[in-house]
């Protein structure tokens, strides 16, 4: 096994008397492709939320990157990439004035910001489009740009929250292409989704329901632990069992 | 190379990307310098008076003569029976009725002395009482050249008199709109500069891309250090094109200097602007932030002491305008165009304005928050 990239022990969140995260653990190896599923509402994002330091936990132990989520939040941050369900590129600047921000706040060298820009832009055929307002990019295009600059200042860790959702199969093809160009590079990919053949491309895969962890292993292996045909089964077995919905 | 000069790259690009904020800069300063001074005016006038003359004698319409020549006042009716111009009071035509007795004439010339009924509406108090001053003025002016004609000089000179002559400093005319423009000047700059910024935060909160900004290891400090450049170039900038308003069009150029003006100004700013990101980062969306910087202004408006005394005001009001750093503005505009005071003569307000604004920006770091 590899060095450790996320370490969660017992780590619960709690709004009110709504435990939105219930004593979930896990460890996520450096490399790894993580998949987090579950269905809407069980609590996938406040744990994405609570690892990247956007969140405080209530109770239990997590570590990111070697940081402490409690402590070390903004060491964290330097560490890794997020990307969100919500597209969170600025629509009013250009391609290149979004690379150029999120590069600058990470502390890239400008000499350095230049010459990744042009090579991203490269690697995304999206060279005629670098001074184009992102706004009026189609969808696709964006959630690759996003991801892209999500990690621009190569990170340990991403952290990608439902990356895909909206668009259409074959950009999805095209997105997990730059996942496993990503990966390659050694970056953890921590990835939420809805799709259950994304779910085959991961190395884990976790389903969450009602803010606990159900299941946690390979695709194949959770496939013959529930003889099931495909993972869209397993999931459905699972996710069958949630008591509480949106 | 600090993060905070991208954050600044990206601030200016966004804002002046934005049609709706260039035209909130220039258009809107232009366009409220040169209506609202004209308008917004303290000076009563136009004020209806209907006359009931019982007496008809010359001295009487002597009197009406001297009432309706000066600018002030409307004749709505003139009659010689009190009942029509009650009427014309009634129905709100008239603000002031002024009753001539009968044998108005023949007891001042006899009896040396005689009354006049003055009564007025008091719905428009404001227009009711300064109507009636006006009308006491001109009956005095009235009395005093008829007692200069009429009476022998000699046995008059027994009663001694208290002849009142002022003059007025710092504004000798009295000209209103010297008086308003420095003051709506200040309002414009306050208005704009805690608008856009109030705004600004809960924008990017909509938009979620707050998210993406607090999973970086930007420093809070930056953050709001780059909300807050922008809008204090561009408040400067709003306060550039007043006083070019104010020149070209009324003539103003402040007795003192224009240093001490952008000087005070520069940390005036960051008293409003801290609001303004305060604001941002308690609301939720845009509408809440816009509602609560509207309730605000409002106050901080009427009590800043431009369309209300300050001086005139109860005590814990007074207190209050302490807290308004309209007030301290107006002051020191007022001080600085009018009156040419230096910055030694504004270093109370300076001083408050400065505490003020470390007070708020700090507030404003601290209520950002990067984890909830």
């Amino acid at each position: 096994m590899n060095k450790t990239a996320i370490l969660v022990e017992n780590l619960s969140k709690q709004f009110g008397h709504f435990k939105a995260v219930d004593q979930i653990s896990f460890e996520v190896a450096q490399g790894e492709i993580f998949g987090f599923l579950g269905a809407n509402g069980a609590g996938k994002t406040t744990a994405m939320k609570m690892l990247c330091g956007l969140s405080m936990p209530t109770s239990g132990k997590a570590t990111v990157a070697g940081f402490d989520v409690y402590t070390e939040n903004e060491s964290i941050k330097k560490s890794i990439g997020y990307m969100s369900q919500k597209f969170s590129l600025y629509e009013d600047l250009t391609v290149k004035e979004n690379i150029k921000f999120y590069a600058g706040i990470y502390g890239i060298s400008p000499k350095q910001i230049i010459q990744k820009t042009e090579s991203l832009l490269r690697q995304l055929s999206l060279e005629k489009e670098a001074n184009v307002l992102v706004g009026q990019l189609p969808l696709g295009w964006k959630q690759k740009l996003a991801f892209s600059v999500a990690i621009f200042h190569d990170p340990q860790i991403v952290f990608l929250d439902e990356p895909t959702g909206g668009v259409d199969p074959i950009t999805r093809r095209e997105f997990w292409n730059l996942i496993y160009e990503a990966a390659e590079k050694g970056i953890t990919v921590f990835v939420t989704t809805h799709y259950m053949d994304e779910a085959e491309y991961c190395n884990r895969v976790s389903i969450m329901v009602d803010g606990k962890i159900e299941a946690l292993d390979t695709p194949s292996n959770l496939k013959s632990n529930f003889n099931a045909a495909s993972m869209d089964e397993v999931f459905i077995q699972l996710a069958r069992k949630a008591k509480r919905s949106e | 190379m600090s993060p905070l000069r991208y954050i600044l790259e990206k601030e200016f690009k966004q804002i002046f990307r934005n049609p709706a904020i260039l035209k909130t800069i220039f258009i809107l300063p232009v366009i409220q310098l040169i209506m609202l001074p004209m308008a917004a005016d303290y000076e009563i006038k136009n004020i209806n008076i209907a006359v009931v003359n019982n007496d008809h004698g010359s001295l009487s319409i002597e009197l009406v003569q001297q009432i309706t020549a000066s600018n002030y006042f409307k004749l709505v009716s003139y009659t010689n029976g009190f009942n029509t111009a009650m009427e014309s009071l009634e129905s709100d035509k008239a603000d002031l009725i002024l009753e001539i007795p009968k044998d108005f004439e023949k007891r001042l010339f006899k009896e040396k002395e005689t009354n006049l009924f003055l009564a007025v509406n008091a719905i428009n108090g404001v227009k009711g009482s300064l109507g009636a001053a006006y009308l006491n003025n001109i009956i005095q002016t009235f009395n005093q050249s008829f007692r200069n004609k009429e009476l022998v000089p000699g046995r008059f000179s027994e009663i001694p008199q208290i002849q009142i002559s002022s003059s007025n400093w710092y504004n000798p005319k009295m000209n209103y709109r010297i008086f308003m423009v420095p003051g709506i000047l200040v309002l414009l700059v306050t208005i704009v500069g805690m608008n856009l910024s109030s705004i600004n935060i809960v924008r990017e909160k909509e938009m979620g891309t707050i998210e993406q900004i607090n999973v970086t290891p930007i420093q809070k400090f930056h953050f709001i250090l780059g909300k807050l450049i922008p809008f204090w170039v561009i408040g400067l900038i709003v306060m550039s094109v007043g006083f070019i308003v104010a020149w070209v069009v009324y003539g103003i150029i402040p007795l003192g200097s224009y240093f001490t003006l952008y000087f005070f100004a520069a940390i005036y700013l960051l008293v409003i602007l801290g609001i303004g990101l305060l604001i941002s980062s308690y609301s939720e969306n845009q509408q809440q932030a816009m509602l609560v910087t509207f309730f605000i202004l409002m106050i901080f408006v009427l009590m800043g002491g431009l369309y209300t005394s300050i001086d005139s005001m109860p005590e814990w009001a007074k207190w209050f305008t302490k807290l308004n750093p309209i007030s301290y503005f107006i002051e020191v505009m007022r001080m600085v165009v009018l009156k040419g005071s230096s910055i030694k003569d504004i270093l109370p307000q300076i001083l408050a304005m400065l505490g003020y604004s470390v007070v708020i920006n700090i507030w404003a770091v601290l209520s950002y928050h990067k984890r909830s």
